[in-house]
């Protein structure tokens, strides 16, 4: 991912236009994460695709890990592609368990649409201002979010009740 | 799933007419799988199309994090099954990542070899069931006679004909067989006149070109902003392939071109795939050529990467490590690692979190197939009924990989 230097200019800017816009920075594997504050996610993400010195203008991928039972539970992580300068980043924003809603990023880059859907199916996260919030992968009526670490990974086995409500279901 | 009542009539040229909703899939044909759209119809024209798939999902994100690294290697070849030695690349390299390791330089050249193989396989279906779509039924049974020959050398070297298993974490599964050289030198000579048979039977062809040409138009701006990869996003002019940008496996040593065409049609979406049939070859010849005779495919990293069988019958440790690595597995250090390979559909990118224990905590892949397929009602709104089966086909679809 991003080379040092890259990364310093990146995180630079960032600070330079709004001091509270990155509440860490990690430095793993050389792959830099930005954690961001979830209320500033937006704007970081406006920051990130319109400066012209960044321009990830490519949200390569959207995904969440669930940290349960610690706190936060939620990680949101963003990978961020600047085509123009051949550069990555990931931005991160953390969620608790009680409360796990984020603004959408579908305003920023309309390909974050099926991205956030598939993490609202899968591990139940609401968007703000998602056009579409729907259930993607799984079927609409489906109880729970199976990629939370509370879900069995064989799934509930009441087959039963499952096999009425299909039957039920299908008019 | 429903679509909106209000726009269930539409403005024609001669007033206000009622639409028609029409269930394409998921059991059609030239959906390649199990894609549903919904298609709301005026005549035969397109007014709006809402996609619905997850009728393979699988759950293999979730099984992933119930088994050890190395067990889930095996499921990442299930997730684009055109594609198995790209996907058990993209995962093994975010897992070496994570762990620190290198992989030896021979390793890597084969790696590089058997996923260049591989992406010519992956067109040759793209190209034969594109093309039957589009009723050209002989190109299909062309494709699949060489896509047979590969299919006989992954066998020959890995054991399987689809789902290899072939990368492994910190190397390959097996040294490769005597001879397997010889074998793809075959293929590489014989292959180029086959492309130029395909070319000859469509490239100039009045009935593709009607049918491709002007077909499925999205321009660079819209592509990047739908975070399209690929092939589509190369047809559409912007030279972004992750082999050059972020060179991976040593792909930086290789001498290749990016094709890219500027039209954003399906025809040069079809271009693109041809020509990178080509350089996928000019990257196998140097591939030969760079693959030293002898040497370690696996890199030496004790209780992570198995031993040599001999090594086991003679040293303790080695046996220690080998029960331990089939029994418990091994725990990379706490963190996060993203690795990206570019898949014959696009940006294929595996991001895996570790606790620090044996098993994953997160597996997630960035599914290309997904992406680009979100694209498709911006290509066929507007458009003919007939254009809906030629942009399923140039978007090059797999839908194991869409469903996961």
């Amino acid at each position: 991912m991003a080379e040092n230097s890259n990364t310093n200019v990146v995180v630079e800017r960032l600070r330079g236009w709004s001091p509270n816009a990155i509440s860490e920075v990690i430095e793993f594997r050389g792959e830099t994460t930005l954690v961001v504050p979830r209320n500033a996610l937006r704007d970081v993400a406006e920051r990130c695709r319109g400066d012209k010195e960044l321009r990830f203008n490519l949200l390569s991928d959207a995904t969440c890990v669930d940290r349960y039972p610690l706190e936060p539970r939620f990680e949101l992580n963003y990978h961020l592609v600047s085509i123009p300068r051949s550069d990555r980043l990931r931005l991160q924003v953390r969620l608790s368990a009680n409360d796990p809603v984020v603004d959408s990023l579908v305003p920023v880059w309309p390909g974050a649409n099926w991205l956030e859907r598939e993490i609202f199916d899968l591990f139940g996260i609401r968007f703000t201002g998602h056009p579409d919030l729907r259930r993607i992968l799984l079927p609409d009526d489906w109880e729970g979010h199976p990629l939370r670490k509370d879900f069995p990974v064989e799934g509930y086995r009441d087959t039963a009740s499952i096999a009425t409500r299909y039957t039920r279901n299908r008019t | 799933m429903t679509i909106q009542s209000e726009t269930s009539t539409v403005q024609t040229a001669t007033g206000k007419a009622k639409t028609m909703v029409l269930n394409m899939g998921p059991q059609h044909p030239s959906t390649h799988g199990v894609l549903r759209i919904l298609l709301e119809l005026d005549g035969e024209n397109v007014v709006k199309a809402i996609p619905d798939m997850g009728y393979l999902h699988t759950g293999i994100e979730k099984s992933c994090e119930d088994k050890t690294y190395s067990q889930a290697i095996t499921l990442t070849d299930r997730i684009d099954y055109l594609n198995p030695l790209g996907n058990n690349l993209a995962y093994c390299m975010a897992v070496e990542k994570l762990l620190g390791i290198e992989v030896p330089k021979r390793a890597q050249y084969i790696r590089v070899l058997m996923v260049e193989l591989q992406r010519i396989s992956s067109h040759l279906v793209w190209l034969g069931t594109h093309a039957i779509d589009l009723g050209a039924m002989s190109v299909f049974l062309y494709c699949f006679r060489e896509r047979e020959e590969i299919l006989k050398i992954f066998e020959f070297v890995a054991g399987q004909r689809m789902m290899t298993s072939y990368i492994r974490i910190g190397g390959l599964a097996l040294e490769p067989p005597t001879g397997y050289l010889q074998r793809v030198e075959k293929f590489v000579k014989m292959m180029p006149g086959r492309i130029d048979e395909y070319e000859e039977l469509l490239t100039g062809n009045r009935i593709w070109m009607g049918r491709t040409k002007g077909v499925g138009y999205i321009s660079a701006d819209d592509a990047i902003a739908l975070s399209m990869t690929g092939p589509t996003l190369r047809a559409a002019g912007v030279a972004y392939d992750n082999r050059k940008v972020f060179p991976y496996s040593s792909y930086e040593e290789f001498d290749f071109d990016v094709p890219t065409r500027t039209d954003s049609d399906c025809f040069a979406r079809y271009m693109v795939r041809v020509a990178e049939m080509r350089e996928s070859l000019k990257i196998i010849r140097q591939a030969m050529k760079k693959i030293p005779p002898e040497g370690p495919v696996r890199t030496e990293a004790p209780g992570i990467v198995p031993p040599e069988r001999e090594k086991m019958k003679t040293e303790m440790e080695a046996l220690i490590y080998h029960f331990k690595i089939f029994t418990e597995g091994f725990s990379p250090p706490v963190g996060e690692a993203f690795a990206a390979v570019e898949s014959p559909r696009g940006e294929l990118g595996v991001f895996v979190a570790s606790d620090g224990s044996p098993k994953p905590l997160r597996v997630h892949f960035r599914a290309p197939s997904f992406i680009n397929l979100q694209a498709l009602p911006k290509l066929i709104e507007g458009k003919l009924i007939a254009d809906v089966i030629a942009c399923i086909g140039t978007i090059d679809i797999v839908l194991g990989e869409v469903d996961r």
